[in-house]
């Protein structure tokens, strides 16, 4: 197998891997911002710069092919300082104002207020404490007191139900464009740098209601606060949140999902990455439809009917009840006198119980459910 | 399924019928694109021009309930002209001569016909599904949901077994399974024929094993009823207690107006839910339970992987787990028992019960789940059935069927074709979706999906209100026009309680599985003009 140096230690590769990808099979860790896995590299947020020697300029290291003999540095000043220089000029082509808040400026109170004073800023980013570059600029020490952020002028999309697509701190890392065409292949986010009707507000990556499906895999992949979700927002900031995996109640694929919860409440819900069987993915159903558990109209009581109503019981009440009238109508008519359905979107553990009550209790077959249609 | 949906990214070859993925199974249509995006051929055949069409290199357009004459003059093709496996079929299956003898009464000309087709692509259906090995086929309700529908899927077995596209990993035949848990209700055995696991309760050595298990010196032989019977028995006053858990029946059965004359004739009816619906309001004694994310358990999905489900919240009220709420009637049968929580139900009864489920215990399904057949907790699951040709009993069976076509067919009177499935933004009745924030606003009401030609026909505008006529009722709903619905086809859904194709469709059933032939009856169509008055002016 070929050989290459990564910080002055050698390792082996597979040709056809990128620089990125033998690092990362060797523990070595290369930041990236716009590489999304999955999707073909573009190397265009530059944030996975390294030097390698021989090369005039630095590589990016998620679309640049690993070569025998290659002597990589991932960490050098030269490398952190270019790195730097990028997150500064991602920070300061928008609205990314988590990072002066908490540090001193001559035009602090001017900036924040014009900044809030924006539609869905009045309160902290979505994904404050959530943040690719948030923390991308922690880690290289980035200070918004030297930077002209450019907050106005970007579009807002918000007029549709789930999303909300706040331009102001889009950094044009172009992954929502990846997860709409490469990962969902909904096609609703065209291809940057194709025609666009106004480019004078520079480039943004607009969808196509026409075809989008509102899965939301752009906001589950957005690494600032620029897509997020409406009925998430304001509910929680990321360290109230605790992740439960579960399973997804909707259709028979079973995806694995990401409850992400705070006081027993499910505020938004993501896919598992690397999980089978959906590898991070979900559709509209799975992500935004999961709030029906803490409908105001949910059974809270036993019911038994009376006259034109119901009223509520105890389970005492209602347990004896009915154990008393199948009894009944078993002694009167028989057991295959009762009959039952079981339910498909329920528990397993709820179905074999099920079948078990009719058989070993009531004393027949006639257990079934939806299952042929 | 036969395989696994971690199989679709990279198959070569889709055979896609009676499937509308990319609504119905979003995510697994998701992988079937990015397979075609790296060069995999996708052949799709349906009545309609779903969203799948527009990423395949195939389209067939066959008409509603042709399947099996088009299916066995696929198979016609692929024996005249020597393109099926012959080693597959003569090492791995039996009945080949009786499968060709019934095929041969299946020229393409005849299946072309009854799909109506062109003779041509028919035969280049057939050429390029044999040009590629091997090929997933996958099919969901378009295939069952006839009063033919086990014939249908006999017919793509055949395909499939004729092609020697079985017991290989991206290949097989895929129904993608509607519901989270319709696989698992299946696998626990809330069937009215099996025990867990498949074991047939018609078979003496099953019951004493359940006997031992369960505690009880006798179970019942003969196998139960299954929904219609039980409905019909609602009726006859043979069945006097109906136990509903989960099921909104006043809505998802076909004829609403008989379903809910069954349910009213019931002696005494239970219902088991986490939302008051249609249905409960027959009920008797209604019981509050526990919903997704209120207690612990485990979903099975299609490829029958066992999925844990995890409890993030106290059920509301007095709302009880499910399995809580059953085990308190078998202790006032004099029953006591000693699980108490889903884990033990499945680690001490289930997985020990059902040989298949065997090998998963919650301790291994933490983070993936595993795939049954799992026989032991060395074994990693299953990804796909019938390894190297070896079919449950031994020999893949061909099973030469006929076609049938639908119990309803167009005439004078009703001259459309209504076919029914579900749209991407509800599930099913809505009980869930349409109580989650936002969803209602995708998509607020029901629609009749009618191709432009027929509502130039009728004089109809796109969004206008018609009136949709079937021999069992009519409903009043929007037209939405498209072009991906073809001429003389109307096709609607069942979310909304108004406009719910269930008032039309017809209750006749396949004669052995009992489903419903959702995807076919005969309908008309009507303008709704505003004055009073009806004018009887219909296509």
């Amino acid at each position: 197998m070929p050989e290459l140096e990564i910080n002055n230690r050698v390792v082996s590769f597979k040709k056809g891997q990128t620089i990125l990808e033998v690092a990362e099979k060797n523990g070595i860790n290369i930041p990236t911002l716009c590489y999304l896995a999955g999707a073909a590299p573009t190397g265009r947020c530059r944030i996975c710069l390294v030097q390698v020697e021989g090369s005039d300029r630095l590589l990016t290291a998620c679309d640049t092919p690993a070569g025998e003999g290659m002597k990589i540095l991932t960490d050098s000043p030269t490398v952190r300082n270019a790195r730097k220089t990028n997150i500064e000029m991602l920070i300061a082509s928008g609205a990314h104002n988590c990072l002066i808040m908490d540090q001193s400026s001559k035009n602090w109170t001017e900036n924040q207020s014009k900044i809030m004073g924006q539609p869905w800023h009045n309160i902290m980013c979505p994904s404050y404490g959530d943040c690719r570059l948030q923390d991308l600029a922690i880690e290289y020490g980035v200070r918004a007191d030297d930077l002209e952020l450019n907050y106005e002028g970007h579009p807002l999309d918000d007029a549709t139900p789930m999303i909300v697509r706040d331009f102001s701190r889009c950094i044009g890392c172009g992954r929502c464009i990846q997860a709409c065409n490469e990962i969902q292949v909904n096609r609703a986010i065209p291809e940057p740098y194709g025609p666009r009707k106004d480019h004078s507000q520079g480039w943004y990556p607009l969808v196509d209601y026409d075809y989008c499906t509102h899965c939301g895999q752009c906001v589950q992949v957005c690494p600032t606060g620029a897509l997020f979700e409406k009925k998430a927002f304001g509910k929680a900031a990321a360290n109230e949140i605790k992740k439960v995996r579960t399973t997804c109640p909707y259709c028979g694929v079973g995806c694995q999902l990401w409850l992400h919860v705070k006081d027993n409440k499910i505020i938004r819900v993501s896919g598992v990455e690397n999980a089978e069987p959906n590898h991070g993915r979900l559709c509209v159903k799975g992500r935004f439809g999961y709030d029906f558990i803490h409908s105001g109209e949910r059974l809270t009581s036993p019911l038994i009917r009376e006259k034109d109503g119901f009223r509520e019981a105890s389970w005492d009440e209602a347990l004896d009840l009915v154990a008393n009238r199948f009894k009944d109508i078993i002694k009167k008519h028989g057991p295959d006198a009762v009959a039952g359905v079981s339910c498909a979107r329920s528990i397993n553990e709820d179905s074999y119980q099920m079948q078990k009550l009719f058989r070993s209790v009531f004393g027949t077959n006639n257990i079934d459910h939806c299952a042929r249609t | 399924m036969t395989n696994s949906f971690s199989e679709f990214a990279k198959a070569k070859m889709f055979f896609v019928i009676g499937s509308n993925m990319t609504e119905a199974h979003p995510v697994a249509a998701t992988f079937v694109k990015n397979a075609v995006m790296k060069g995999a051929e996708l052949i799709v055949a349906d009545p309609r021009r779903h969203a799948l069409v527009d990423h395949a290199s195939l389209y067939v357009p066959i008409k509603v309930g042709s399947d099996i004459a088009f299916i066995n003059s696929l198979m016609h093709v692929l024996i005249t002209e020597d393109l099926y496996d012959k080693k597959f079929t003569n090492s791995c299956c039996v009945g080949f001569d009786e499968l060709k003898a019934k095929v041969m009464e299946y020229p393409p000309e005849r299946g072309a016909e009854i799909a109506g087709i062109s003779v041509d692509l028919l035969k280049e259906t057939a050429r390029r599904l044999a040009s590629v090995k091997p090929a997933m086929l996958c099919y969901t309700l378009g295939i069952t949901e006839h009063s033919c529908g086990k014939n249908n899927v006999m017919s793509v077995a055949n395909l499939q077994m004729l092609l020697g596209n079985m017991g290989v990993e991206c290949g097989g035949v895929n129904p993608l399974r509607g519901q989270n848990n319709v696989q698992g209700a299946c696998d626990m055995g809330a069937l009215p024929n099996v025990f867990p696991g498949y074991q047939k309760v018609v078979d003496p050595a099953s019951r004493a094993k359940f006997e031992k298990a369960w505690g009880v010196k006798k179970l019942p032989d003969k196998n139960g009823l299954m929904i219609p019977h039980m409905m019909e028995g609602l009726v006859d006053g043979s069945v006097k207690a109906f136990y509903i858990f989960g099921e909104n029946l006043a809505n998802t059965e076909p004829d609403i107006r008989h379903v809910e004359h069954c349910l009213e004739s019931a002696e005494f009816l239970v219902c088991q839910d986490i939302f008051p619906n249609e249905t409960t309001r027959f009920a008797h004694v209604i019981f509050p339970s526990a919903a997704w994310c209120e207690d612990d358990g485990t979903f099975t999905n299609s490829e029958r992987r066992v999925n844990r489900v995890r409890k993030i919240v106290e059920p509301p009220g007095q709302a009880k787990p499910n399995w809580w709420i059953m085990k308190q009637i078998a202790k006032r049968f004099g029953h006591d028992w000693k699980s108490d929580s889903a884990k033990e139900i499945w680690d001490d009864e289930v997985s020990v019960l059902a040989p298949s489920l065997s090998g998963i215990k919650y301790y291994r399904i933490e983070n993936d789940g595993l795939q049954w057949p799992c026989p032991n907790t060395e074994h990693g699951g299953t990804c796909f059935l019938h390894q190297d040709g070896q079919f449950s009993c031994g020999l893949g069976q061909f099973m030469p069927v006929d076609w049938t076509p639908p119990r309803e067919v167009p005439d004078a009177e009703y001259p459309m074709v209504l076919s029914t499935g579900r749209r991407l933004y509800h599930y099913h009745t809505r009980t869930q979706t349409g109580r989650s924030g936002g969803l209602n606003d995708l998509l607020g009401e029901e629609t009749a999906d009618i191709s432009p030609i027929d509502a130039e026909s009728i004089g109809v505008n796109h969004n206008e209100k018609i009136r949709v006529i079937s021999r069992r009722g009519s409903v009043e709903v929007k037209a939405n026009v498209t072009p991906r619905v073809p001429k003389g086809m109307v096709w609607m859904a069942f979310h909304f309680r108004e406009g719910n194709a269930n008032w039309l469709t017809n209750p006749v059933y396949d004669p052995e599985t009992l489903t419903a032939e959702y995807k076919a009856c005969s309908v008309r169509i009507e303008k709704i003009f505003k004055k009073k008055g009806r004018i009887p002016f219909s296509f």
